[in-house]
C-alpha cells in the first residue's frame, strides 16, 4: 500500500472495486489514509457504510478485519485474550517431563503463542490492514472509552508483554445507527462522514456498477422508482441496497422491464414495513414511470 | 443533485469543481490560512457548531495535504473535521456560505431534520392554554402551582415545602425498566459450567480439579424512555414531571447496576427535543435551568403524532425504543390529526416492550379517555395509569419495574 497522492486517486481506486464515492467521500477516505484518522461514518442503513470498508480494504489490497459491537462487549471479547487451557496442557506437559525451574515455567506461560488475539490486535499487527468497527453506537460508554485510547494511540499494552505498537496504523472505520449519541470525545478523534442518499445520476450507476447483467432500461426504471420512494413520507425510506435487491429480483423475474403491476408485485424487496406497502400502493406508479420516459 | 440526469460516470453531485480554476477560496487575498481558519472556527461556534481547537487543528492538518485553493476541498475538509453529528451539517453549510460566499457546494442533506433548538420562546398564555382552561373550569394542580413555576423558574426561590417535595421525590423513585435476560453471562451458584473461571480456578490449584464454576444468563433493567408533554395544557404538571424524570435518572442504582442503559427523556410538544444530556447535570436546580434553555417549546400546542413519529423516525426505529419500557406522560390533548397519532402509537407499540401512559387527568373524578388523542392511543397502550401526584408517580415507577397496573 504505498501512499495515495489525492482525492482523484482514492475515488479511482474505490471506483475499480465497484464502489461509486461522490466528492465528499473521495476526500474523507483520502484523509482517513494520509492522516491516519479514523473515519467516523453515520447515516440510515443501506446507504453503504460498511461496503465502504470492504471496499477501501480491497482498494488498499489490504484484508478487512472487522469487530461488530453489541451490548456488552468488552476487552477480552475485542483485544485479546488468555488461552488457558493451552497453558494447562502446557503445564501439564512440563511437569510430566519433569521440567522444575518455576521461573522458566511461569514466563512460558505468558508467551506469545498463548495469546488469542482478537480482531483489534489483530488490526494493529497485521500491516496493512483495514479495521472496521461495525455498529459502535450497540457497545456500551465502557467500550468507548477503551477504543478512544487505542485509535489515539494506536497502542495496546499488554501487562505480561509490554506495549505493541503499529508501526503502520490501520485505516479504521467506524459506524454507527444513532441509536445512541456516540460520546463526542471519541468523535472528535475522528473524521465525521454523514452518509446521504445518493441522487439519481449516482444511485443509477451504483445499480449499473453492481448488476452489470441488468438491463439499463431497468435499471433507470427501478432507481427512479426508488428516488420517488425516498421522497414519500415512509417508516423506512428504502437505502441503495434496496434498491438493488429490488433490480436483482426483477432479473430474477426475468423483467426487462417493469410497469407498475410487476413493481406492486415486488414492493416485498424494498419496503420492509406493511404501511410503507400500502402507502405504495396508493402512488402513481406508472405515472412515475412515465414521468421517466419523456 | 435529486434527479439530476448525466452521463452515468459515477459522479453524482456537483461533478469535478477541483481544478476548474475560477472557483477558489481567498484566491488573491495574502491572508494567512490559519487566520481564515480559526475566524471560521469562530463563525462556526456562533452558529452552535462545536468547532474546539482540537478540531480546528485536525482542520488545519487536513488543508494541509489537499489543494487549499480549491473549494470544495476546504468544505469538505472542514465538514469532516469540524462537525460532529447531522444536527451540525445544516449549519455548517449557512456558515460556510456566508464566510466564504458564494453558492453552497451541495444542497442541503435532504433528510436533515430542522435545527433543533430555536431561540425565540413561545408568549405565555397562548391558545392551548386557552383550550385548556375552557376543557375543565377548574384546574386541580396537585404537585405543582399552577403559576408559571417553569416560565420564570426562579429556582433560588423554591419554598421549603417545594424542596422538600423535590427530596421526596428523589428518594421515592427508582425508575428502573423491568429486567430482561441479556447475551452476557455472570457467575452464579448455578447454571451451566463456566469454563473460563473453573479452569483458572485448576490452575490456581496447580492443576489439581477443584470444584466446578457455574454461570448463569444476567438480567440487566430494560431502557427507560420517558417522554414528557410540556404543552399549554400541561402546564400545571410538566414541571412536576421533569423533576420525577430528573430524579429517575438519578435515583439510586439507576446509574450504576443500569449503565449503559440509561434512561432518556424527551419533550414533546410543538418540537420534540431530547433532554436526556440537560438532566444529567446531578442538581435538580441546574439541571431544570438547562432544560429550561434547550426547550423551545414550553406552553405551546401539542402535536402528539407528529411528535412520535419524529421520535420513532429519528430515535425510536434505530434501537431507542427497542424493548425499551416508553412511558408518555401526557393528557394526550391532541390538537393534531388522532388518525396519525393511532398509527404511530401502533408504531411504538410493536417496537417497544411496553407502552405506558401517564395521564395527570386521569384521576379526575368523571374522566374518561374521550379527548381525541387519548381515544385514538389507548388501544395501544399497555398500562394506563394516573400521573398527579407523587404517590400516582410512585405507583408508575413500580408500573415500569414490571408490577400490574
Amino acid at each position: 500500500m504505498h501512499e495515495v497522492s489525492g482525492p482523484a486517486e482514492v475515488r479511482a481506486r474505490l471506483e475499480k472495486t465497484g464502489y461509486l464515492v461522490d466528492d465528499g467521500l473521495a476526500v474523507a477516505c483520502f484523509l482517513a489514509l494520509r492522516l491516519h484518522r479514523p473515519l467516523f461514518c453515520e447515516g440510515d442503513a443501506g446507504v453503504g457504510k460498511t461496503a465502504l470498508a470492504s471496499a477501501l480494504a480491497e482498494a488498499m489490497d489490504a484484508p478487512l478485519i472487522r469487530l461488530q459491537c453489541y451490548e456488552g462487549i468488552d476487552a477480552s471479547q475485542a483485544l485479546y485474550d488468555w488461552d488457558f487451557p493451552r497453558q494447562l496442557l502446557h503445564l501439564r506437559a512440563a511437569e510430566a517431563a519433569g521440567v522444575t525451574d518455576a521461573d522458566r515455567l511461569e514466563g512460558e506461560l505468558y508467551d506469545r503463542r498463548f495469546l488469542v488475539t482478537r480482531p483489534l490486535l489483530r488490526a494493529l499487527e497485521t500491516q496493512p490492514s483495514v479495521l472496521l468497527v461495525d455498529e459502535i453506537d450497540r457497545a456500551d460508554d465502557e467500550f468507548e472509552a477503551f477504543l478512544l485510547e487505542l485509535l489515539s494511540e494506536y497502542t495496546i499494552t499488554i501487562p505480561e508483554l509490554g506495549t505493541l505498537r503499529a508501526q503502520v496504523p490501520p485505516v479504521v472505520v467506524l459506524t454507527s445507527n444513532r441509536t445512541r449519541e456516540v460520546h463526542d470525545a471519541l468523535k472528535r478523534r475522528c473524521l465525521y462522514h454523514w452518509f446521504d442518499h445518493p441522487g439519481f445520476a449516482r444511485e443509477l450507476a451504483i445499480v449499473r456498477r453492481r448488476l452489470p447483467q441488468v438491463t439499463e432500461r431497468l435499471a433507470e426504471q427501478v432507481t427512479a422508482l426508488a428516488q420517488a420512494l425516498r421522497a414519500e413520507d415512509l417508516v423506512k425510506p428504502p437505502g441503495v441496497a434496496e434498491t438493488i435487491d429490488w433490480a436483482q429480483a426483477l432479473d430474477a423475474l426475468g423483467a426487462s422491464e417493469v410497469d407498475a403491476e410487476l413493481a406492486v408485485a415486488t414492493l416485498g424487496s424494498v419496503l420492509k414495513y406493511r404501511e410503507d406497502a400500502e402507502r405504495a400502493r396508493g402512488l402513481d406508479l406508472s405515472a412515475i414511470l412515465a414521468a421517466r420516459e419523456t | 443533485m435529486n434527479g439530476r440526469d448525466g452521463s452515468h460516470g459515477g459522479d453524482g453531485r456537483d461533478g469535478r469543481s477541483r481544478g476548474e480554476g475560477g472557483d477558489e477560496v481567498g484566491q488573491g487575498r495574502s491572508v494567512d490560512a490559519s487566520a481564515v481558519v480559526v475566524g471560521f472556527a469562530r463563525a462556526l461556534r456562533a452558529a452552535g457548531v462545536d468547532a474546539s481547537p482540537d478540531r480546528v487543528q485536525a482542520f488545519l492538518g487536513a488543508l494541509d495535504v489537499l489543494d487549499p485553493g480549491a473549494r470544495s476541498d476546504v468544505y469538505w475538509a472542514g465538514r469532516l473535521t469540524l462537525c460532529g453529528s447531522q444536527d451540525d451539517l445544516e449549519r455548517y453549510e449557512r456558515v460556510f456560505a456566508a464566510y466564504f460566499g458564494g453558492r453552497p457546494c451541495v444542497a442541503p442533506a435532504r433528510s436533515a431534520p430542522p435545527p433543533r433548538t430555536r431561540t425565540v420562546l413561545r408568549g405565555a398564555g397562548t391558545v392551548p392554554r386557552a383550550a385548556a382552561r375552557s376543557e375543565d373550569a377548574v384546574p386541580v394542580a396537585v404537585l405543582a402551582d399552577s403559576t408559571d413555576v417553569l416560565r420564570h423558574r426562579d429556582f433560588a426561590e423554591l419554598t421549603a415545602a417545594e424542596r422538600d417535595q423535590l427530596r421526596r421525590l428523589r428518594a421515592a423513585f427508582t425508575l428502573r425498566g423491568e429486567a430482561r435476560r441479556t447475551a452476557r453471562r455472570h457467575p452464579a451458584r448455578r447454571g451451566a459450567v463456566d469454563p473460563r473461571r473453573t479452569v483458572r480456578e485448576l490452575l490456581r490449584g496447580g492443576g489439581e480439579p477443584v470444584r466446578l464454576r457455574h454461570r448463569a444468563r444476567a438480567d440487566r433493567p430494560r431502557r427507560v424512555v420517558l417522554l414528557v408533554d410540556v404543552s399549554g395544557s400541561m402546564g400545571p404538571y410538566a414541571d412536576a414531571l421533569l423533576r420525577f424524570a430528573h430524579a429517575a435518572l438519578h435515583g439510586p442504582r439507576a446509574g450504576g447496576a443500569a449503565r449503559g442503559t440509561r434512561t432518556e427523556v424527551f419533550t414533546i410538544g410543538t418540537r420534540l427535543t431530547r433532554v436526556t444530556r440537560e438532566l444529567a447535570h446531578r442538581d435538580p436546580d441546574t439541571a431544570m435551568a438547562a432544560l429550561a434553555a434547550a426547550v423551545p417549546d414550553w406552553r405551546g400546542g401539542t402535536r402528539l403524532g407528529e411528535m412520535l413519529r419524529g421520535f420513532l423516525d429519528r430515535w425510536g426505529r434505530r434501537g431507542m425504543a427497542r424493548g425499551a419500557v416508553v412511558v408518555v406522560l401526557s393528557d394526550g390533548w391532541e390538537r393534531g390529526d388522532p388518525a396519525l397519532l393511532a398509527e404511530q402509537m401502533r408504531r411504538l407499540h410493536r417496537l417497544a416492550h411496553r407502552v405506558i401512559w401517564a395521564n395527570p387527568r386521569k384521576a379526575r373524578p368523571g374522566y374518561a379517555p374521550l379527548a381525541g388523542g387519548m381515544a385514538a392511543a389507548l388501544p395501544s397502550v399497555d398500562a394506563f395509569v394516573e400521573g398527579h401526584s407523587p404517590a400516582a408517580l410512585e405507583r408508575l415507577a413500580a408500573v415500569v419495574r414490571g408490577a400490574d397496573s
